[in-house]
């Protein structure tokens, strides 16, 4: 169990009570593979028995569709859209995160504050503002920052996902570039360096993600089974010295017999 | 710092425009909304560019708002940040553009309605005033006050029915609805009556005639006219 940390202000009418589950944020900039690692994770950890939330940007119930028919029009204020996000953060922090971390999920976040934080700076929103604004959030468990090392590598790979370039994405909003692609590059520079700004600021674990997927997401799963091994760990010492480690935590960690998995096959 | 292309956020107070802000505040029934349409029939009579800014106008949040109350999903977190994120829009298009073009806004409800709404649902004070820091500062903020009897009698006659939010039952102070709206408003004009110094607002004795009360607001918002505001501006739609 751990007690609730927020970053500045607590959420008014919520009870400040120790929860046991585990807040994991993956951050980067656009095209970084966060989603990709992010399912990854999430079969990894339901596989070694942990249930998972996993969130993101825009997928709240009150402020998602509203976000996104906005962003459709292009007539989106700075200020407005910061405010926007910020109550879809907030609506997801107490209706999605706050209730799974008090039942003992992990949950896993597709972005977190960070990325708000960056693109609000990056449009000359007062970074002392923002931060207030967002100091409402819950000082994860660990921030896994995934980290390239160009920026032109990054359009490579938004391009090679099929999509193309999305218009704020790209930061078409703030003039940067005569094209999507001369304007992304400039626009995802100055997210990469606010994200350096922050990574002493909030202890990001950063992570090179210009290697290949498969030596990413080990390194992630390391940092992950960091976090979630923890507790289990201390909470089992008095019980180490008569019992093999393995029949320690039972309930978390269940062990699939072959049965199990042959049911498994079936249903699927 | 290599922030080239933009401006930075500037703040309560410190935005310089030619235009003129007058705002409305008081509580549900304090007759602010009757004031501001008089005082905008006179402005326009007497020539000037002027118009009109209504609280939970965003054409970008509306559906969004309207649907969270119908669904009751708010938390007084979420309540107070969709509503700065439609005064956000109401700022960046339709106040900011008519005070530089040197327009007279006129604004029923502004950042003080939140600040009474949200500290009376439990929101943190300091918090919500960092949350609206971008707005502009009005040339005039008037706040019309009745006493809370007053103000629930004519909300009673006029309306059939309280709605959810507006009666605070989503505090669970009360399972009754009037005797929730009784404790919610009694909360916000205890932080109106706070923001009177801290903000500077002109209060108007609201239990006074319309007549009466009309003159005042005449009188004060005369103060800050210039015949220069008359000439034309031109807006963009």
């Amino acid at each position: 169990m751990k007690d609730i940390k927020f970053y500045g202000t607590a959420l008014p009418g919520l009870e400040i009570e120790p929860y046991s589950g585990k807040l994991i944020v993956i951050e980067g900039t656009d095209g970084v593979g966060r989603s990709t690692h992010v399912a990854l994770l999430r079969t990894w950890l339901e596989s070694s028995g942990h249930a998972v939330l996993d969130t993101g940007m825009t997928r709240s119930v009150l402020a998602g569709r509203g976000i996104k028919n906005a962003r459709e029009g292009h007539t989106l204020g700075r200020l407005t859209m910061q405010l926007y996000y910020a109550t879809d953060f907030a609506d997801r922090l107490e209706n999605q995160m706050m209730p799974a971390l008090r039942a003992g999920f992990v949950v896993l976040t597709d972005r977190y504050i960070y990325s708000a934080i960056a693109r609000a700076v990056v449009r000359g929103a007062d970074p002392e503002w923002i931060r207030s604004i967002y100091g409402m959030a819950v000082v994860p468990d660990a921030i896994l920052y995934l980290r390239v090392r160009s920026t032109e590598e990054l359009a490579g790979r938004v391009l090679g996902s099929g999509s193309g370039f999305d218009y704020w994405e790209s930061g078409m909003d703030l003039g940067l570039g005569n094209d999507y692609y001369d304007s992304f590059v400039a626009y995802q520079k100055q997210l990469l360096r606010e994200f350096d700004r922050m990574s002493g600021e909030y202890g990001f674990h950063v992570i090179d993600a210009s290697r290949p997927v498969r030596r990413v997401a080990a390194e992630l799963r390391r940092a992950v089974a960091k976090v979630i091994e923890e507790e289990p760990l201390t909470a089992a010492k008095e019980i180490t010295k008569t019992e093999p480690p393995e029949k320690i935590k039972p309930s978390v960690t269940p062990t699939v017999k072959e049965s199990d998995t042959a049911e498994k096959v079936k249903s699927a | 710092m290599t922030r080239v292309t933009i401006a930075q956020m500037i703040s309560y107070g410190h935005h310089r425009y030619p235009g003129r802000l007058f705002v409305v505040e008081g509580t549900d029934g304090s007759g602010k909304s009757t004031q501001l349409a008089l005082l905008y029939q006179w402005l326009k009579a007497e020539g000037y560019p002027v118009f009109f800014s209504e609280w939970n106008s965003s054409p970008l949040v509306k559906d969004t708002t309207r649907r969270a109350k119908r669904r009751r999903l708010f938390t007084p977190t979420t309540f107070s940040l969709l509503h700065a994120t439609d005064f956000a829009d109401r700022t960046e298009r339709n106040i900011i553009p008519p005070l530089k073009a040197g327009a007279i806004v006129l604004a029923d409800r502004y950042i003080y309605t939140a600040f009474a709404r949200d500290v009376a649902r439990g929101c943190d004070r300091a918090w919500v005033r960092e949350v609206y820091k971008f707005a502009v500062k009005p040339t005039v903020g008037f706040f019309f006050r009745a006493p809370l009897d007053v103000a629930i009698d004519r909300i009673a006659s006029a309306r059939p029915t309280l709605k959810y939010y507006e009666a605070g039952m989503d505090m669970e102070w009360s399972d009754d609805e009037e005797e929730s709206f009784k404790l919610f408003q009694g909360k916000i004009l205890d932080e109106y009556d706070h923001m009177v110094s801290e903000f500077g607002l002109t209060q108007i004795d609201a239990t006074q005639s319309i007549r009466v009360q009309q003159r005042q607001m005449r009188e004060i918002v005369g103060r800050f006219l210039k015949e220069k505001l008359k000439e034309k501006v031109v807006l963009p739609k």
